[in-house]
C-alpha cells in the first residue's frame, strides 16, 4: 500500500491545471443526455433528496423547459421524467446542490501534460442560488444570463489567450489569505486584476455587467474554478490498485460519500454531518440542512479545512472561537495526509506545503476525520444560503472503504 | 519509596478520560492531558487490517 499511495499522491500533485474554456454541459460532458440531471454527492433518488436539492431540481426543470412551475416540476420528477446521477461520474463537480444540466455552462480545466479534463458549473453570484435550492425568477434569469452572455465571453477570452494557468493563481490565493473553499477573496480579485482588461477588450458591450458580476460582493466566484482544478488532480490520482488515498468527498445533503483511488467509481457513505457555524441574521441551526455539496473536493486536494492555517480571517465567518482553530485544524490534517504539496504553500508555516492526499487508513487509525469549511443551505426548498461553518466528517465511510480495500487485497 | 513519592510535588500525565484531568487540575496539581483514543475506535477487524497493512509496508521496505 505504501508504494500505491506514493504513486497516487504523486499523480495528485502532478496535476497542472489550465482553465481552457467555458462551454455548455452537453458539449463537454461525455454521454450527458437532455434528461440526465447531475447533482452533488453520492447517488440519491429524487424522493430521498433533501428539500434544497429538490428545490434545485425544480429550478433546473424550469430552466431546461421541462416544467413551468415548481409544482409541475415536482410531479414530473416523481414520474421519472428525468434521471439523476452524481456530477462526479461525469468528471464534474458542483458546490452545494451541484445541480447541473444540459444547457448550463461549465468551466473546462485541462491538465497541461496529459490533457485530461475536469469540469465545474459556474458560481451564480449573490442574491440568487440554484445551488441553494432557490427557484425564484431572479435565479432563473441569472442562469439564462450566464448561459447567453457570460459564458460566451469567457469562452472567447480563454480561447484567445490559450487558457489561464491555475496553479500560480491558487498558490497566490493561499499567500493572500484564501483557503480557497470558503474564502476566495484573493483568487476572485486576481481574476479581475489580471483578466478584466481582456473582458473589456473582447466584449465592451457587456464588460460593465460582467465585471460587476465578478467583482462586486461575489467573493466566491473563483471557488468553482478551483474546484474543477482539484477534481482534475483527484481524478488523475484515481485508479491506483491498492491505494487508500481519498479521491472524492461529496455530500448530497443526506449522506456524505467518499471514493478511494484503489477502488475507483465506488462510493462509501455515512450520514451527512451537521454544520457548526455562524448563521445570517434571522436564521438559526433549526433552519440548517445537513452538509451538502461537491466542494469538499477542495479538502481532497489540500485546501479548505486542510489549508485553514493560511486564512485566519475566515475563522469568525465560520463561527470558530479563535484563530487557534485554524492552526489546529491544519495541524490535525497533516496527521491524516500522505504529503505536503510543493506548489501550494502556507507562508505562515514557513512555506510548508498544504497537507494533501487524505489517507483513508490514517483516518481510521487516528480517529481524525477530515474537517470541511462550508456554506450552510436552508432545510427548506426555495431558499438561499443561511450561514457558514465547519463540518467534521463521520468515520463510517472511511471504515467502510478500508474494509472494502482489505477485501480487495485479500487481507 | 512510597512516602517519598507523595512528599514531593507531582506532575500528572492523564491518558484517556478527561474527567480525571479536570479533577487533578482542580486540586491545583500540574497536569497534562494526552488526547489518546483507541486506534480505529477499538474495532477488532479494522485493527487487524491496520496491523496487516503495517506488516506489508515493513515487508515492502525490507524487500
Amino acid at each position: 500500500m505504501r508504494k500505491a499511495n506514493e504513486e497516487a499522491v504523486r499523480r495528485l500533485m502532478s496535476a497542472d491545471p489550465v482553465l481552457v474554456d467555458c462551454r455548455p454541459a452537453h458539449e463537454v460532458l461525455p454521454g450527458l443526455s437532455r434528461n440526465t440531471f447531475l447533482h452533488a454527492g453520492p447517488p440519491i433518488a429524487f424522493e430521498d433528496m433533501c428539500p434544497p436539492m429538490q428545490g434545485a431540481v425544480y429550478c433546473a426543470m424550469m430552466n431546461e423547459g421541462f416544467a413551468e412551475t415548481p409544482e409541475e416540476a415536482r410531479e414530473k420528477a416523481l414520474a421519472g421524467v428525468v434521471t439523476f446521477e452524481p456530477c462526479h461520474g461525469y468528471g464534474a463537480v458542483g458546490p452545494m446542490t451541484g445541480l447541473t444540466t444540459w444547457s448550463m455552462p461549465m468551466w473546462v480545466v485541462e491538465d497541461r501534460n496529459t490533457h485530461r479534463r475536469s469540469f465545474a458549473n459556474l458560481s451564480e453570484g449573490v442574491g440568487v442560488g440554484l445551488r441553494f435550492g432557490d427557484y425564484s425568477p431572479e435565479t432563473l434569469k441569472r442562469l439564462t444570463w450566464l448561459a447567453e452572455v457570460f459564458a460566451p465571453v469567457m469562452s472567447k477570452i480563454l480561447r484567445e489567450m490559450g487558457g489561464i494557468d491555475l496553479a500560480p493563481m491558487m498558490a497566490q490565493g493561499l499567500a493572500m489569505g484564501d483557503e480557497l473553499h470558503m474564502r476566495n477573496h484573493a483568487g476572485t480579485a486576481l481574476f479581475v486584476k489580471n483578466y478584466g482588461w481582456r473582458i473589456a477588450a473582447a466584449a465592451p458591450e457587456h464588460a460593465e455587467e460582467i465585471l460587476k458580476f465578478i467583482g462586486v460582493g461575489h467573493d466566491q466566484f473563483f471557488l468553482n474554478i478551483a474546484m474543477a482544478a482539484n477534481k482534475l488532480a483527484a481524478d488523475m490520482a484515481d485508479g491506483v490498485p491498492g491505494s487508500s488515498l481519498v479521491t472524492a468527498i461529496a455530500r448530497n445533503g443526506v449522506e456524505v460519500g467518499i471514493r478511494i483511488s484503489g477502488l475507483p467509481g465506488r462510493w462509501f457513505t455515512g450520514p451527512a454531518p451537521e454544520v457548526k457555524g455562524l448563521y445570517f441574521p434571522g436564521f438559526t441551526a433549526a433552519d440548517a440542512n445537513r452538509d451538502i455539496g461537491d466542494s469538499a473536493i477542495m479538502e481532497t486536494g489540500g485546501f479548505g479545512g486542510c489549508a485553514m492555517a493560511t486564512a485566519p480571517a475566515i475563522v469568525k465567518f465560520l463561527g470558530a472561537d479563535g484563530v487557534h482553530v485554524a492552526r489546529e485544524t491544519t495541524d490535525a490534517m497533516y496527521r491524516i495526509t500522505l504529503a505536503e504539496h510543493p506548489r501550494y504553500q502556507i507562508p505562515a508555516l514557513d512555506f510548508r506545503g498544504v497537507p494533501c492526499g487524505i489517507d483513508c487508513a490514517k483516518v481510521v487509525e487516528t480517529g481524525i476525520t477530515p474537517v470541511l469549511n462550508t456554506a450552510i443551505a436552508s432545510n427548506r426548498a426555495g431558499q438561499k444560503m443561511v450561514g457558514a461553518g465547519m463540518s467534521v466528517l463521520p468515520m463510517e465511510p472511511f471504515a467502510k472503504a478500508l474494509l472494502a480495500l482489505a477485501e480487495e487485497l485479500g487481507i | 519509596m512510597e512516602k517519598k513519592l507523595f512528599d514531593e510535588p507531582m506532575t500528572v500525565i492523564n491518558l484517556g478520560l478527561p474527567g480525571f484531568f479536570d479533577s487533578v487540575k482542580g486540586q491545583g496539581a500540574p497536569c497534562i492531558h494526552v488526547d489518546w483514543k483507541l486506534p480505529a475506535g477499538g474495532d477488532v477487524r479494522l485493527l487487524e487490517i491496520l496491523d496487516r497493512l503495517h506488516e506489508m509496508e515493513e515487508a515492502e521496505q525490507n524487500a
